[in-house]
This record gives C-alpha cells, sequence and structure tokens, in this order.
C-alpha cells in the first residue's frame, strides 16, 4: 500500500502508540499475578534443583524483575511528569511522538543513547567515571529489600530498613563525587549543597524510620507489613491512623525528608536549573547523563514505596492485597511528589537547614518519644 | 514559641493553599494552540480555544497594505524599529480628479513606491497603530517561507518603479521535492 509520507508516519506512531499503551496494561494485569507466577516458579524450580540453587535462581529472577521495572518505570514517569507539568502550567506538552506524546521519553532515550559521551578534559577521569554508577546503584540496590507481597521480596533482610537508609545515601556520596570530579564551579556547587543537604536530612528521616520501628519492634521491612494487617476494612491498622494520630506527622515529615534526599522541588538545590547551571551534572551528557536521571526517578519511586510501606500498609489493602496495591500506592505518592515540585518554589540553602534543624528534627523527636511512651504504657 | 508555631501553621496553610490552586489548574483547558497538521489544513484555524477560526488578539503574521488606501504620510515608515519599509510619494497635480481613501480622506500623494522587506519584519506591529487610514494590517497568514530572500521584499505599489538587480550570489539551490 503506497502511503503518504505524513499518513506513513502518522500510523508508525498509531501502532507504537497503541503498543506501549497496551504493554502499560499488560504489566498492570503481570503486576496482579506476580504472587501467583513467582508462586510457579518456585515449585517449578524447588522440584528441579537443590535449595541453594533454588534460593539463587529466585534472587536471579528477582533482581532481572526489578531491573526492568526500573529501567523501564522512569520512561513512564518522565511522561507523567511533563504531561502534569503542563496541565498545571496550562500547556498541553508533548503531544506530537504518539498518542498524547506517550513515546516522548524513548524518542529521548534514543537520543541520549546516540550522544557523544563527553568527558571534559580537567576532569578527574576516573571519578568521573565512576559517579554516575555510584548514583544509579545507590538508588537501584535499595529495591532489594523493598517487599511486594507476601514472601515476594529479593532479599528478607531483618536489618531492611538499616539497609534501605544506609544504600540511599550512597546516592549522594555519586552526586557529590561528580561535582568534584567534573572540575567545574557550578557542579562543585551542586556536590557541596548536595552533601549538606544529605547530612541534615538523613537525621529527621531516621528518626521518623525508628518511630515505626519502636511500633513494630523489628527492623525487617515485612514484619512492618504485618503488623499493619487486619483491622476495620484493612485500612486502620495502617501506622498512619495510629499513635492518636501522632503518625499523621511523622507521615508528613518522611514525605518532605524523602523529597529532599531525592533532590526534588523544593529542596532540589543541587541541581538548581535556575542558579547552578545543571548542578552536580553539569558537564555530564549522552548515557552518563541519562544514569543520573533514571537515578533520580528511581529514588522518587523507592522513597514513595518506603513511605507506602512504612504509614500505608504496603502491600496489604482493603479489597485485595499484593504488588499492584503496592504499586498503586507508590503511583500515587509519586503523584504527590510531582504536584509539589510544580507548586512550590526552591528554598534558599539556609531556609533549607533552618527547616531541617530548627523544625523537622525537633517534631520527629516528639514522635518518636510519643511511640516509645506509648509502647512503654502500652506493653 | 509563639513564632514557632505560627511559622508552622503559616507553612502548612500557603502549601495546602498553593496546592489546591495548581490541582484546578491540572483540569483547566490548556492555552496552547497546537501547529496545524499537514494532512489537514482545512483545519488550521480550528483549535481548541478559537473555534471559529481566529487567531487570539495579539498574534502577528504578515503584514498586508491596502495601497488604495494610503495617504502617502510615511508614518508607518518613520516608527519602524528595523526600517524595513520603503515609501516613495509624487505630488498630485491639482489637476487631477481628487482621491479619497476609504474613510473619507483626500489622497493628496501618489505612492509610486511601497516595499516592506518582511525578511527584517520584526512583526512589532508598531507600524499599524500610528496608520491614519488604517491601511496597514496583520494578516492571519503564517506560514510563508520562501527560498530566495529577494522574494521577502514585497512591494505594494501599483505604479512600481524599476526593481534592483537581484543580487547574483543569492541564487537558491532547488529545494528537492519532500516525501517520497
Ligand atoms: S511590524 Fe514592526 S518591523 Fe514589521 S514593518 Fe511594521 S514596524 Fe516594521
Ligand atoms: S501610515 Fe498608513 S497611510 Fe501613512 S504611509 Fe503608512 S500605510 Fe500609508
Amino acid at each position: 500500500m503506497a502511503l503518504k509520507r505524513p499518513a506513513l508516519e502518522a500510523t508508525i506512531s498509531n501502532a507504537l502508540s497503541a503498543l506501549v499503551v497496551g504493554g502499560a496494561a499488560g504489566a498492570v494485569v503481570v503486576i496482579a499475578l506476580i504472587p501467583m507466577i513467582a508462586g510457579l516458579i518456585r515449585d517449578g524450580l524447588a522440584a528441579r534443583l537443590t535449595p541453594t540453587m533454588t534460593s539463587v535462581a529466585s534472587i536471579a529472577i528477582g533482581v532481572g524483575a526489578t531491573v526492568f521495572l526500573i529501567t523501564q518505570l522512569p520512561i513512564f514517569l518522565i511522561w507523567l511528569e511533563r504531561k502534569i507539568a503542563a496541565h498545571i502550567q496550562d500547556r498541553l506538552g508533548p503531544m506530537r511522538v504518539g498518542w498524547h506524546g506517550v513515546l516522548q521519553s524513548f524518542a529521548d532515550g534514543l537520543k541520549l543513547l546516540f550522544k557523544e559521551d563527553i568527558i571534559v578534559d580537567g576532569a578527574d577521569k576516573f571519578l568521573f567515571k565512576l559517579a554516575p554508577f555510584l548514583t544509579i546503584m545507590g538508588a537501584f540496590a535499595a529495591f532489594a529489600v523493598l517487599p511486594w507481597g507476601e514472601g515476594l521480596v529479593i532479599s528478607n533482610l531483618n536489618i531492611g530498613l538499616l539497609y534501605a537508609i544506609a544504600i540511599t545515601s550512597l546516592g549522594a556520596i555519586g552526586i557529590l563525587m561528580a561535582g568534584w570530579a567534573s572540575n567545574n564551579k557550578y557542579a562543585l556547587y551542586g556536590g557541596m549543597r548536595s552533601a549538606a543537604q544529605m547530612v541534615s536530612y538523613e537525621i529527621p528521616t531516621a528518626i521518623v524510620i525508628l518511630s515505626v520501628v519502636v511500633q513494630v519492634g523489628s527492623l525487617n521491612l515485612s514484619d512492618v507489613i504485618a503488623a499493619q494487617q487486619g483491622g476495620v476494612g484493612g485500612v486502620t491498622n495502617w501506622f498512619i491512623f495510629r499513635l492518636y494520630g501522632l503518625n499523621v506527622i511523622g507521615f508528613i515529615l518522611f514525605f518532605i525528608c524523602g523529597l529532599a534526599e531525592t533532590n526534588r522541588n523544593p529542596f532540589d538545590i543541587p541541581e538548581a536549573e535556575s542558579e547552578l547551571v545543571a548542578g552536580f551534572h553539569t558537564e555530564y551528557s549522552g548515557m552518563r547523563f541519562a544514569f543520573f536521571f533514571l537515578a533520580e526517578y528511581g529514588a522518587m519511586f523507592f522513597v514513595a514505596a518506603l513511605t507506602a510501606v512504612l504509614f500505608l500498609g504496603g502491600w496489604s489493602g482493603p479489597f485485595f492485597s499484593g504488588p499492584l496495591v503496592l504499586f498503586v500506592k507508590t503511583l500515587a505518592l509519586v503523584f504527590v511528589q510531582m504536584w509539589l515540585r510544580w507548586t512550590l518554589p526552591r528554598l534558599r540553602v539556609d531556609q533549607l537547614m533552618a527547616l531541617c534543624w530548627k523544625y523537622l528534627i525537633p517534631i520527629s523527636f516528639v514522635v518518636l518519644i510519643a511511640a516509645a511512651i506509648d509502647g512503654v504504657v502500652g506493653s | 514559641m509563639k513564632n514557632y508555631l505560627s511559622n508552622i501553621w503559616v507553612t502548612a496553610k500557603t502549601v495546602t493553599i498553593g496546592m489546591i490552586i495548581t490541582f484546578k489548574h491540572l483540569f483547566t483547558r490548556s492555552v496552547t494552540q497546537q501547529y496545524t497538521s499537514e494532512e489537514l489544513p482545512e483545519e488550521r484555524w480550528k483549535s481548541s480555544i478559537v473555534p471559529d477560526g481566529v487567531l487570539q488578539d495579539r498574534s502577528r503574521m504578515r503584514l498586508h497594505v491596502k495601497i488604495e488606501d494610503c495617504i502617502g504620510c510615511k508614518q508607518c515608515e518613520k516608527v519602524c524599529p528595523v526600517d524595513c519599509i520603503t515609501i516613495t510619494t509624487e505630488k498630485r497635480e491639482k489637476t487631477e480628479a481628487p482621491l479619497f481613501a476609504a474613510d473619507g480622506t483626500a489622497i493628496k500623494q501618489k505612492v509610486v513606491q511601497f516595499d516592506i522587506d518582511m525578511s527584517l519584519c520584526c512583526y512589532c506591529q508598531l507600524c499599524v497603530y500610528p496608520c491614519p487610514t488604517e491601511c496597514i494590517v496583520m494578516t492571519p497568514e503564517f506560514e510563508f517561507a520562501e527560498t530566495l530572500k529577494s522574494n521577502f521584499l514585497y512591494r505594494f505599489a501599483k505604479e512600481k518603479p524599476a526593481p534592483p538587480e537581484p543580487p547574483k550570489e543569492e541564487v537558491a539551490e532547488p529545494v528537492a521535492a519532500g516525501g517520497s
């Protein structure tokens, strides 16, 4: 069939859009069926392999699935963010590539893949190359302890929360390293600001997490979820509704700290486009830049998922439970993160510090002490 | 302590108000006018905001001069910031039949040259305001790319003077036909 070029392009783009939308719908179905699939695979493996081999194979499958999730998800999230940004500003956003621009992120990713990978002359070559990998590792390794369902966790660590706090900080080291190695004043400013931010915001995060740990009595994320099951409609036992409403404050504090940890607005001073060009990734291009981008969205998703696990019952829902429930909760929180980004202006560095040290830390201590007293009185 | 608590209260309040405002905007109609699609030229002026096919008030496009109404006052030439309008006039003889513009102004000058170099025009629309007979106007035409720079010299006067020789080096490459 002889199609004119615009018509041909439109056909291809429509077909690809349909593929993407269909793929997204398929992904939701697959996520909903994960427990069954995982059970089948586990039984199948157990019948053929030794127990050690079985656990190694299940970890490998889990890692593969997670890697797939966290490399594909940002593509969707970036599109979503651009659409939300556009509509909040009464614009349309990407409209040209595929249905309402769903293929835009693929096109951008392809472009980044083909871009020249520039390493500036004055840079510390080794650190410059290492930094994006550290950042992306920090964001993605954290997914190891995230429980997606009953027994659906790559590594059921009994110090899961401690591991999560520790490994997400690795991202900040990558950012500091990128800033230093770029040999660029804007990048260095970005890196320094990031370090200051990390040092400050780790503290309230850890204290809020501690207040949850006090209520659960365990650092294992699966135990945290187990402690939130039951209650009226499967909802009232979520931590956000416990401790006489004080956990709502804890939830908000944790959400704010999560924004700061992932360098999202209003805490994006390490990037601060209007002041620092692009902050720590000023000198990066091509795939290395894409890695920072992926890491940001991966970290966003993880922090939102951790918030959902700690305060909103994780994968247990009012009607049914499973990975899909956690996924929906996480996406809702990610939406709020994006929504905030296009609402609030950026904080100044001193305001950022004042917010953390004068407000977040004292209030988080109040929540922690209340949780401790409640625990002592209750037992 | 009072200050401390009021700070928290004000922060929570303002953030909530801001979020409500942005949430409302998430569902307001976008003001973007999409560039027209190649396949549907008849859809050109149909957009979500101007369904009757009229562009927005302040859109500024190609100029047009209703030369019959021009009285040759040269106000547009004076006001143009990039000097892209060139007007030459000749005094009309008393013996000639009196001419009037559409609004009744007597035309005392004969406009023998009225050139606008659209490649220089910055679409500031400043020439439109001072014109006493409203004969220089912006049209809704915005797609007028040319392959030769000299084609951008728009000549509106009916009695054209001998056109200057086009510069030799500006012969354009033949443009390859699009599509396959
Ligand atoms: S629109 Fe502005 S630049 Fe263009 S001809 Fe008129 S005055 Fe000159
Ligand atoms: S201002 Fe109007 S009437 Fe006067 S010369 Fe220009 S186009 Fe003609």
